[in-house]
C-alpha cells in the first residue's frame, strides 16, 4: 500500500464537500419548504407555484447528498458515526421523521385534488417539516461542536447555542432559497422573492452574530479556533461574503447575489470544519482516531471519481435543461401573467 | 416487547415497505421505455398515454421509495449501531456502490418526468435508459450487502485483523452475491409485471376494454412471464446457495430436524419446533437431498447440529419459503394461462383469465415480501451470519417500542395515501407538469 496517503484526511474532506453540496442544494430545497409555508401575500399562489417548479425536478437528486454523507460517516468512521447514532438518537430520529414528511408530502401535494398553490394539508406538512428538519440540523452540528457529551440526553442539541445555531440555520437556507428563486422566477415574483430574501438575509445576520456570541460561553473551544488566526481570515471572509451578497441583492444584481451567498454559506461551512479540526465530534473522536483502516478506506475512496465520472455530466444535463436560461413556466412562460 | 424485538420489527416492516417502492422503481421504467419507444416507432398513440400515466405513478412511487430508502440508511446505524461498528467500513463499499446507481437515477428520473416539454421526443426517450440501468444496478448492488450478511466472507479478517479487510473483495468476490442478486432482481420485475396486470384486468373487468388498457395488460404481461419463468430457475441457485453457506438455514426452510441422507421436500405443512416434526406436509422422497445437492441420496444437514437456542423462527421461516414458492408455481401457471386464452380468443379475453389475473397478480408481491423473511429470519440469531449475533448490534437506547409504534403509524398514513393517490392517477387525474 502507497504509504503516506493521508485516506482518512480524504475521506473527511470528501465529507465536508458532501456537507456543503447538500447545504446549497438540499439547503435551498429546505429554504423553498419554509417560503411555501409562509408565502403571503396575493400572489402566494403563483409563489407556491413557483417554489414547486423549481424544485420538483432536482429535489430527490438534491437529497442524494445527505445519503452519500451517511454512508461516508458510516464507512469512513465508524467510530464517530456509532457514537452519532447512539448519542443523537432523539434528534436524528426527529429529522429523519422530518425528510419523510417532508418529501411525501411534496409528491402527495402535487398529486392532490387541490395541486399546489393553495394552502393544503400536505402543503403545510411539507413547509413545517422543512423548516423543523434545517433547524434540528443546525442543531445537530452544534452538539457534534459544543463539547458537552452527547449522551446527555437533552443538553447537547436542546442547548440555547444549538437551538440558536439551528434557528441561523434556517434563516439562512431561507436566504439562499429566495435568491435562488429570485433568480429563477420572473415578473413581479422576482421582486417579491428579492424582498423575501433581503429579510431572511437580515434575520441570519442577526442570528449569526448572536449565535457566536453564545458560542463564546457555551463552545468555547470551537469560538477559540474561529476566532484563531489561522480561521479568522475565513470567518471574515464569510462576513464580507454575506454582506456582499446582501448588497448585490438589494442592488439588483441578482446573480451575483446568489452566487455571493452560495459562496458564503460555503465558506462558513469550511470554517466550521477548520475550526472544528481535528475533530469529528468534540471532544474524544477525532478524525484520525475514529477512522476505518487505510485499505478500506483507499478502496470506497477510489471508486469515488469512478462515480463522479458518471454523475457529473448527468447533473450538467439535469441542471441544464432545468435551470438554464428557460424560465419557469407560469410566469413569463406560457400562462397569463398575473397583475402587478 | 423487549429492545430486541421492537428494533427487528422496525427493520423489518420499514425493509418491506421499502422494498414495496424498490420494486416499482426497478420495474416501471422498464415499461415505460418500451410503451414510449413503441409510440416513437410509429405504433398507436395510446402506447404514449400509457408511458405518461405510468411516469405519473412512478413519480409518486419514486419519491416514497425515496425517502423510505433514507429511512434504512438512518436506520442501520440508529437501530444497529455495533453492526455498524463492525461493518460499516465494508458494507460501505456496497451502499456507496449503490449510491452512485441511484443517484443516476434520481437525475434522469427528474429528465424524464419533467421533460416531455422540454426535450425532443428520442432525447426524452433515451433520458429512460440511465434509469432503467440505475434502478437493475441500485438493486443488485444493494444486495450486495445483504449477501455479505447472509455468507461474511472475509469476516475473521476484519475480526482479527482490520487493517487487512478488503471491502471489494468481500462484498463482490462473493459467491453468494450474484446468485442473489440475480433472483432479487428479476423478483421486482416480476412484481411490478403482475401488479400492472392487476390493474389492468380488473380494469377491463368493469367494462374498460379500451386500447390503453388492452396495450397496458399485453405489456405487462410479457415482463410478468419472462419474470415469471426465471424465478424458479434463479431460485433454485438460490436454493443451492443456502445448501452450501447456511445449513441452518435451509433446514429452517424445510423444517428438517434430523439429519438425514435422502431427505424428502416437504410442500407445505406446518412444523412444531416442540416436537420436532411437519404436520400435515407432502413429503417427495430424496426430493430436498435432489435440490440441494443434486444426489437424491446426499446428506442434509438438520436442525439437531444446532443449539435450539440458536434456530431462527422455523414456523415463520418455513411458511414463508411455502409461500414463495407456492406464489412462484402459480405464477407460472397463471402467465400460461394468460397466453394460452389470449392465443385462443385473440383481444376479446373471456371474463375468466380476467379474473384470474385479478385475483393472482399480487402472488408477486406475496413472493417478493416472504422471500426477504426466509432470507432475514432464517439468518437469526445472526446478523453476520456465525460472526455477530443481532442481539449484541441492537443500539443500546432505550424504550424503541414509542419509535416503532411511531413509525408504523406514520407508514400506514404514507401507504395509504399512496393508493389513494394513484387511484387518482389511474383514472387521469392530472397531476405534476399540469398542477404545478
Ligand atoms: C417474485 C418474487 C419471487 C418468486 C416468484 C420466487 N422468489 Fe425466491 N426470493 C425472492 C423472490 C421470489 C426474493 C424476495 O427476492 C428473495 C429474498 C432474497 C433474495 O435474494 O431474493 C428470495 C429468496 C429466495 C431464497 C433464499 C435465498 C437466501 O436466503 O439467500 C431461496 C432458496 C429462493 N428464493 C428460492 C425460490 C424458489 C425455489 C422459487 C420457485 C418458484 C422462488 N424462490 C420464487
Ligand atoms: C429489501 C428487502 C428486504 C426485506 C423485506 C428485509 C426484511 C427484513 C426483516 C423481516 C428483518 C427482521 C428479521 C428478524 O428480526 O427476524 C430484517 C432484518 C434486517 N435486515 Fe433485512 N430485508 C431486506 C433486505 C435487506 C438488505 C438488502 C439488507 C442489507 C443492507 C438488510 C439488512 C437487515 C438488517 C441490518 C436487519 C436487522 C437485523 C436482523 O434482524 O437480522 N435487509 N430484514
Ligand atoms: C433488495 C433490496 C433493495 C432494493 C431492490 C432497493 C432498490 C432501490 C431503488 C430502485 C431505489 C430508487 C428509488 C425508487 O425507485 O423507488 C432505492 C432508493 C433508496 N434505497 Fe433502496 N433498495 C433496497 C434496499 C435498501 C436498503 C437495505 C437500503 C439502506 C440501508 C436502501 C437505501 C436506499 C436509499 C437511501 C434510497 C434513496 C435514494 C434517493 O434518495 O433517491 N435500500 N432503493
Amino acid at each position: 500500500m502507497t504509504p503516506g496517503v493521508p485516506w482518512p484526511d480524504i475521506a473527511w474532506l470528501l465529507a465536508v464537500a458532501a456537507m456543503t453540496a447538500y447545504l446549497l442544494l438540499g439547503g435551498a430545497d429546505f429554504g423553498g419548504g419554509v417560503w411555501d409555508l409562509f408565502a403571503w401575500g396575493q400572489d402566494a399562489t403563483l409563489q407556491r407555484r413557483a417554489i414547486a417548479q423549481a424544485m420538483g425536478p432536482v429535489w430527490e437528486a438534491n437529497h442524494v447528498w445527505l445519503i452519500f454523507l451517511l454512508i461516508l460517516l458510516f464507512t469512513g468512521f465508524p467510530i464517530a458515526f456509532h457514537q452519532l447514532v447512539i448519542g443523537l438518537y432523539v434528534p436524528l430520529n426527529l429529522i429523519l421523521l422530518g425528510i419523510i414528511l417532508r418529501g411525501a408530502a411534496f409528491v402527495f401535494r402535487a398529486h392532490g385534488r387541490r395541486g399546489v398553490g393553495q394552502q393544503s394539508l400536505w402543503g403545510r406538512i411539507f413547509g413545517s417539516a422543512s423548516s423543523l428538519t434545517v433547524v434540528l440540523l443546525g442543531a445537530a452540528l452544534a452538539a457534534v461542536s459544543a463539547g458537552a457529551p452527547l449522551t446527555a440526553a437533552w443538553r447537547s442539541w436542546l442547548s440555547p447555542f444549538a437551538i440558536l445555531t439551528g434557528l441561523f440555520a434556517l434563516a439562512a437556507a431561507a436566504y439562499l432559497a429566495a435568491t435562488y428563486l429570485t433568480l429563477e422566477a420572473s415578473g413581479s415574483l422576482r421582486a417579491t422573492f428579492r424582498r423575501r430574501a433581503l429579510l431572511a438575509g437580515q434575520a441570519a445576520g442577526f442570528a449569526a452574530i448572536l449565535d457566536l456570541g453564545l458560542m463564546s460561553f457555551e463552545a468555547p473551544r470551537l469560538f477559540l479556533r474561529l476566532v484563531a488566526p489561522d480561521v479568522l481570515g475565513l470567518v471574515l471572509l464569510v462576513g464580507l461574503l454575506g454582506v456582499g451578497s446582501y448588497v448585490s441583492l438589494r442592488a439588483r444584481h441578482d446573480g451575483l447575489g446568489r452566487f455571493l451567498a452560495a459562496a458564503a454559506l460555503s465558506v462558513m461551512l469550511w470554517s466550521w470544519a477548520a475550526a472544528q479540526w481535528p475533530y469529528i465530534i468534540y471532544p474524544g473522536f477525532t478524525v484520525i482516531r475514529s477512522a476505518a483502516p487505510d485499505l478500506a478506506l483507499r478502496q470506497v475512496l477510489t471508486l469515488v471519481p469512478f462515480g463522479l465520472l458518471l454523475l457529473v455530466p448527468s447533473l450538467w444535463l439535469l441542471l441544464h435543461v432545468f435551470k438554464g436560461r428557460l424560465p419557469l413556466e407560469g410566469e413569463g412562460g406560457r400562462r397569463p401573467k398575473p397583475a402587478r | 416487547m423487549d429492545n430486541l424485538l421492537a428494533a427487528r420489527v422496525q427493520m423489518g416492516f420499514t425493509l418491506g415497505f421499502h422494498m414495496l417502492f424498490a420494486a416499482f422503481g426497478v420495474g416501471f421504467p422498464l415499461l415505460m421505455l418500451v410503451a414510449e419507444g413503441i409510440a416513437l416507432r410509429g405504433g398507436p398513440a395510446h402506447y404514449l398515454t400509457l408511458a405518461k400515466t405510468w411516469g405519473k405513478a412512478n413519480a409518486l412511487l419514486f419519491a416514497v421509495g425515496a425517502v423510505s430508502g433514507t429511512a434504512l440508511a438512518f436506520e442501520l446505524g440508529l437501530l444497529w449501531p455495533n453492526f455498524m461498528l463492525f461493518a460499516g467500513s465494508t458494507i460501505g463499499a456496497g451502499f456507496a456502490t449503490e449510491a452512485f446507481a441511484f443517484f443516476l437515477e434520481a437525475i434522469f428520473v427528474g429528465l424524464y418526468l419533467y421533460g416531455w416539454n422540454r426535450l425532443s421526443p428520442l432525447g426524452h426517450w433515451l433520458t429512460g435508459i440511465p434509469i432503467v440501468i440505475g434502478g437493475a444496478a441500485s438493486a443488485a448492488l444493494v444486495v450486495s450487502v445483504d449477501a455479505w450478511m447472509q455468507h461474511p466472507v472475509g469476516a475473521s479478517t476484519l475480526l482479527h485483523a482490520p487493517a487487512r479487510a478488503a471491502p471489494l473483495a468481500m462484498l463482490f468476490l462473493n459467491p453468494h452475491w450474484p446468485v442473489m442478486a440475480l433472483h432479487a432482481t428479476i423478483a421486482c420485475y416480476a412484481a411490478t409485471g403482475f401488479t400492472l396486470a392487476t390493474v389492468y384486468a380488473f380494469g377491463m373487468l368493469r367494462g374498460r376494454r379500451d386500447e390503453v388498457h388492452q396495450a397496458g395488460l399485453k405489456i405487462a404481461m410479457v415482463l410478468a412471464t419472462g419474470a415469471a419463468i426465471l424465478m424458479p430457475l434463479t431460485g433454485d441457485m438460490s436454493g443451492k446457495a443456502v445448501a452450501a453457506f447456511q445449513p441452518t438455514k435451509l433446514a429452517a426452510m424445510e423444517s428438517q430436524f434430523r439429519t438425514q441422507t435422502a431427505a424428502p421436500l416437504r410442500i407445505g405443512g406446518l412444523p412444531d419446533p416442540k416436537a420436532r416434526k411437519v404436520n400435515y406436509a407432502l413429503e417427495i422422497p430424496g426430493g430436498l437431498s435432489w435440490l440441494a445437492y443434486g444426489r437424491s441420496s446426499a446428506k442434509v444437514i438438520g436442525l439437531d447440529q444446532v443449539a435450539t437456542a440458536d434456530w431462527p423462527d422455523i414456523p415463520v421461516t418455513h411458511v414463508s419459503f411455502q409461500l414463495m414458492v407456492g406464489a412462484g408455481t402459480l405464477m407460472v401457471l397463471l402467465a400460461l394461462y394468460y397466453w394460452w386464452a389470449v392465443r385462443a380468443r385473440g383481444r376479446g379475453l373471456t371474463m375468466a383469465p380476467l379474473r384470474a389475473l385479478t385475483a393472482g397478480g399480487p402472488l408477486a408481491f406475496v413472493a417478493l415480501e416472504t422471500g426477504w423473511v426466509v432470507t432475514e429470519v432464517g439468518r437469526q440469531p445472526w446478523i453476520v451470519y456465525g460472526v455477530q449475533r443481532t442481539a449484541d448490534a441492537v443500539t443500546p437506547v432505550h424504550d424503541l417500542l414509542g419509535y416503532l409504534i411511531g413509525y408504523a403509524l406514520l407508514y400506514l398514513l404514507l401507504g395509504t395515501t399512496v393508493l389513494w393517490l394513484l387511484r387518482r392517477v389511474e383514472r387521469g387525474a392530472p397531476a405534476l407538469e399540469e398542477a404545478a
